[in-house]
């Protein structure tokens, strides 16, 4: 007998309800779906329109970093430097735009200038990561925890240079209604949000540099071999990474309205929590945009219903360990479920 | 030292079967893959397993070796009921089973390998090793299979075939009394082979029973006493070596009479352009000043032993590694700084030697494998949007043209393929870019004889379109079988070029072994 034939023979056989629910693409958002029906009983302000809204604008920058990171796990790497891109992204861009001798203050385009200084730290720091990745094929995992380490680092110093507050305050009302703002009852960085996804997913299932990310995430030499430029790919999803992470500091910055050098200090694993949650895989060549924002969307839920009932914080830290590693037992399972099929 | 038709030795149970198989049946979730199988094997014998992957040959092997239990049937070992529990207890019941990957652990030393699970104790019942026993058995045993080794050596050290012989010297350590073989012969040299062959029938004159499974029909021959071929889980024959050919050994394995493996081309039809022109191509430590031509329609074949620079020349000439001095033209023009994207502008496409590792995405889908070579042929405009229908088509159809047999290319992830179809997705995902130069490194390695006779077709309708081919083999049947020109590699150079009508066999193998050194056995 053949495998081919066991594939065949296996699809035959139609699978039992609970195995295709454990197998589909939607299991995380049913997940999330059940739990807040759950919750509903808890906490039952849970449901109202301002606690949604309130998850759908948490939830915004926290997407966009996500999404970044799929870029980078999807070519089988790794970065922990996001939450300090936003960190250092926050304070530079900050600095830049604050009423208080900011460096384009009263030119009339500081808020543009602001916003592309964020672009400028993203990008820079992602294309130092992605040359020490291919140029001299350093494992992601430490130039990324090094990177992370020096600008959590420099965006405390750089707020020292400037401010003798531990942030920098006073921007620009236009720049906070990126993050605060909110149109026709919702919020402005939902459209933000919007064109980046809408992007990150065309650009992942519809272009040639989509098909060689998940390429080189799968079998490297097999791509390389295949007329892959490996070594480009792989530095262009640290700087979008990078990039993303910037973007996301945007939102941030403008929601609590300063530049802040500890900005996004505990999001890494929410970051990377979420996009594995969704189905990103950490050994690369799988996950989609789609899951990432499931991903997301599951653990702020989680997030918010947990501050909803009012837990202490060292309490809401173990209760929300314990939902994603039952998450990651359930998507290991689903997993075996696979490759047993 | 050519194979005794019997054995030497007169023991008064030389005629009474040492390993006797009777209706041996097994199902996998009810899908019967072994179907009353049957065979005895005598001490002091050779006997080949033969058949197509997927015929049952592993299936019978696993349940002699004690990794499966058996469903029905009788297994009589040494005159008793053998029903082993497990792989251990096989192995002390005296059954050692040599796999096509080795199970030594390549970070300790030869002698930690041998005595693994039974180190020689200071004092029995206590933990502490005796190292001097230990050292003093090991070489023993490495002397039993004339491996000039201090058993103080890392496995992580020695050659394929010499870490061969280790588990050859361990089964010996564990007073084997049966030594199975899967595919001993596929990543060993020709020198490493005929020393494995030496081993084999010292082993034979030992008295110790041998089950020897391999695709190569030619060691097949060569070594076995007995052959014994199995198709789709039944035996559909079991005959002495003497009463046995290559041919009927196809057929049987095929379970339809092939008057050739090889389809026939038209060897004489005139040859076009020339499409590939090395010349004196250089890598310091690799090969060295190589000089050839291929031309539009030609199939040029290379062999040479393992370790003659034939895979490095390919990787070469695609652009993976570097040459330091030398010159590759394609069609009359240079190629400048090579890298496989260069190569492939110009028209190469690259069939690597080992699939797994540098050819496939195992987890992906056959249709993305298939298209990643050919992505950019199908995006145009701002931001290389893929034109999916226009991709999805022709993936379609090539996988239809190559002929991979399965349901849905789609959703049929390629680790799910047999060999034979995974090497097919290779070639369609190169066909979809329709080069015009194919480098071939082992094209039919590890894939059953039906697909190798596919692949022949397929390669053989290229040279008819006018492609050029280069085809790496370590078959020299293959070769013979397939090329218009045979060059032959040793150490790094081109030993001698043979044209179709001058191939000879012998004359093929004396320049590869060209060495100086050394004679081997032909």
């Amino acid at each position: 007998m053949t495998s081919a034939d066991a594939t065949i023979a296996s699809k035959a056989r139609p699978l039992p309800a609970w195995k295709r629910l454990l197998l589909s693409e939607y299991l995380v958002l049913i997940l999330t779906v059940v739990y807040f029906a759950v919750m509903m009983f808890v906490v039952p302000e849970i449901a109202t329109a301002d606690t949604l809204l309130d998850v759908l604008s948490a939830m915004m920058p926290l997407l966009v970093v996500a999404i970044g990171q799929t870029f980078v796990l999807i070519v089988a790497g790794i970065d922990l430097s996001a939450p300090s891109i936003i960190a250092m992204a926050s304070v530079v861009g900050a600095s830049v735009m604050t009423g208080d001798a900011g460096y384009a203050n009263g030119s009339g385009l500081e808020v543009i200038a602001g916003i592309l200084a964020f672009l400028a730290v993203g990008s820079v720091i992602g294309l130092f990561n992605g040359t020490c990745v291919t140029r001299f094929n350093m494992p992601p995992f430490i130039v990324t925890l090094t990177t992370m380490m020096f600008f959590s680092g420099a965006a405390i110093w750089y707020t020292t240079v400037h401010t003798d507050a531990s942030s920098i305050g006073n921007l620009p009302r236009s720049f906070i209604e990126i993050g605060q703002g909110r149109v026709a009852g919702l919020p402005l960085s939902l459209a933000v949000v919007l064109v980046v996804a809408g992007a990150a997913h065309f650009i992942l299932s519809r272009t040639v540099y989509g098909r060689w990310l998940y390429a080189v995430g799968l079998n490297p030499k097999a791509a390389a071999v295949s007329g892959v430029p490996v070594r480009k790919v792989i530095f262009w999803a640290f700087v979008i990474s990078g990039v993303c992470a910037a973007i996301s500091s945007v939102l941030y910055t403008g929601r609590l309205e300063t530049g802040t050098p500890v900005l996004g200090q505990r999001i890494l694993l929410d970051v990377i929590g979420a996009a594995v949650i969704g189905g990103v895989s950490l050994f690369g060549g799988k996950g989609k945009i789609l899951w990432t924002i499931f991903g997301v969307l599951f653990l702020t839920v989680i997030d918010k219903s947990l501050q909803l009932m009012g837990l202490p914080i060292a309490s809401v830290f173990a209760i929300k360990g314990s939902i994603i590693l039952a998450a990651a037992i359930i998507d290991a399972q689903r997993h075996r479920l696979l490759v047993s099929r | 030292m050519t194979a005794p038709v019997s054995p030497l030795q007169a023991a008064p149970e030389a005629d009474q079967p040492l390993l006797k198989i009777e209706g041996l049946c097994k199902s996998f979730f009810g899908v019967e893959v072994l179907h009353k199988v049957g065979f005895s094997l005598k001490a002091g014998r050779v006997l080949g397993l033969v058949g197509e992957n997927g015929s049952g040959k592993s299936t019978t092997m696993n349940i002699i070796g004690g990794v499966h239990q058996k469903d029905a049937g009788q297994i009589q070992f040494d005159g008793v009921d053998y029903k082993p529990k497990g792989p251990r207890d096989a192995a002390r019941q005296g059954i050692a089973f040599i796999h096509q990957e080795l199970n030594l652990f390549r970070n300790l030393s030869i002698a930690e390998n041998l005595f693994i699970t039974e180190f020689p104790k200071l004092v029995p019942g206590l933990p502490f090793i005796d190292r001097a026993a230990a050292r003093k058995r090991a070489a023993e045993l490495l002397a039993a299979v004339d491996l000039d080794l201090s058993p103080s050596t890392l496995v992580n050290k020695l050659s394929q075939g010499e870490r061969q012989l280790v588990e050859i010297a361990k089964a010996l350590g564990a007073k084997a009394k049966v030594i199975i073989f899967d595919e001993p012969t596929t990543s060993l040299t020709t020198r490493e082979t005929e020393r494995l062959f030496d081993i084999i029938n010292r082993l034979r004159a030992q008295g110790i029973a041998i089950i020897y499974i391999s695709h190569i029909l030619d060691d097949v021959m060569r070594i076995c006493d007995d052959i014994v071929v199995l198709r789709d889980g039944h035996v559909v024959g079991s005959a002495l070596k003497s009463d046995m050919t290559i041919e009927r050994m196809i057929s049987l394995m095929v379970g339809r009479s092939i008057d050739q493996l090889f389809p026939p081309r038209d060897y004489s039809a005139p040859k076009g352009e020339p499409v590939l022109e090395v010349s004196g191509v250089t890598q310091r430590g690799t090969v060295k000043d190589i000089t050839f031509t291929v031309r539009a329609g030609e199939v040029l074949g290379i062999s040479g032993l393992m370790g003659a620079g034939r895979s490095e020349l390919a990787r070469i000439l695609f652009g993976i590694d570097p040459y330091s001095s030398g010159e590759i033209k394609v069609s009359g023009v240079p190629v400048v700084a090579p890298t496989p994207t260069v190569c492939m502008d110009h028209g190469m496409a690259f069939l690597t030697e080992d699939r797994r590792v540098e050819g496939l995405m195992m987890e992906a889908p056959i249709d993305n494998n298939i298209a990643l070579s050919s992505l950019q042929k199908y995006a145009g405009g701002l931001g290389g949007f893929i034109d999916h229908g226009r991709l999805d088509g022709d993936v379609q159809k090539m996988s239809a043209s190559v002929q991979i047999s399965a349901k849905d290319i789609a959703r049929t992830l390629v680790k799910n393929l047999s060999g034979g179809n995974q090497q097919k997705v290779v070639i369609g995902k190169w066909l979809l870019r329709e080069p015009k130069i194919f480098i071939l490194d082992e094209p039919t390695r590890g894939i059953d004889v039906g697909a190798k006779n596919e692949v022949y077709k397929i390669i053989n309708s290229l040279a008819a379109r006018g492609a050029c081919i280069l085809m790496i083999s370590s078959e020299i049947e293959e070769l013979v079988g397939m090329c218009d020109r045979i060059m032959v590699m040793a150490h790094g150079e081109i030993r001698a070029t043979f044209d179709r009508g001058g191939f000879n066999r012998e004359d093929i193998l004396r320049a590869a072994m060209w060495d100086g050194n050394r004679s081997t056995a032909a």
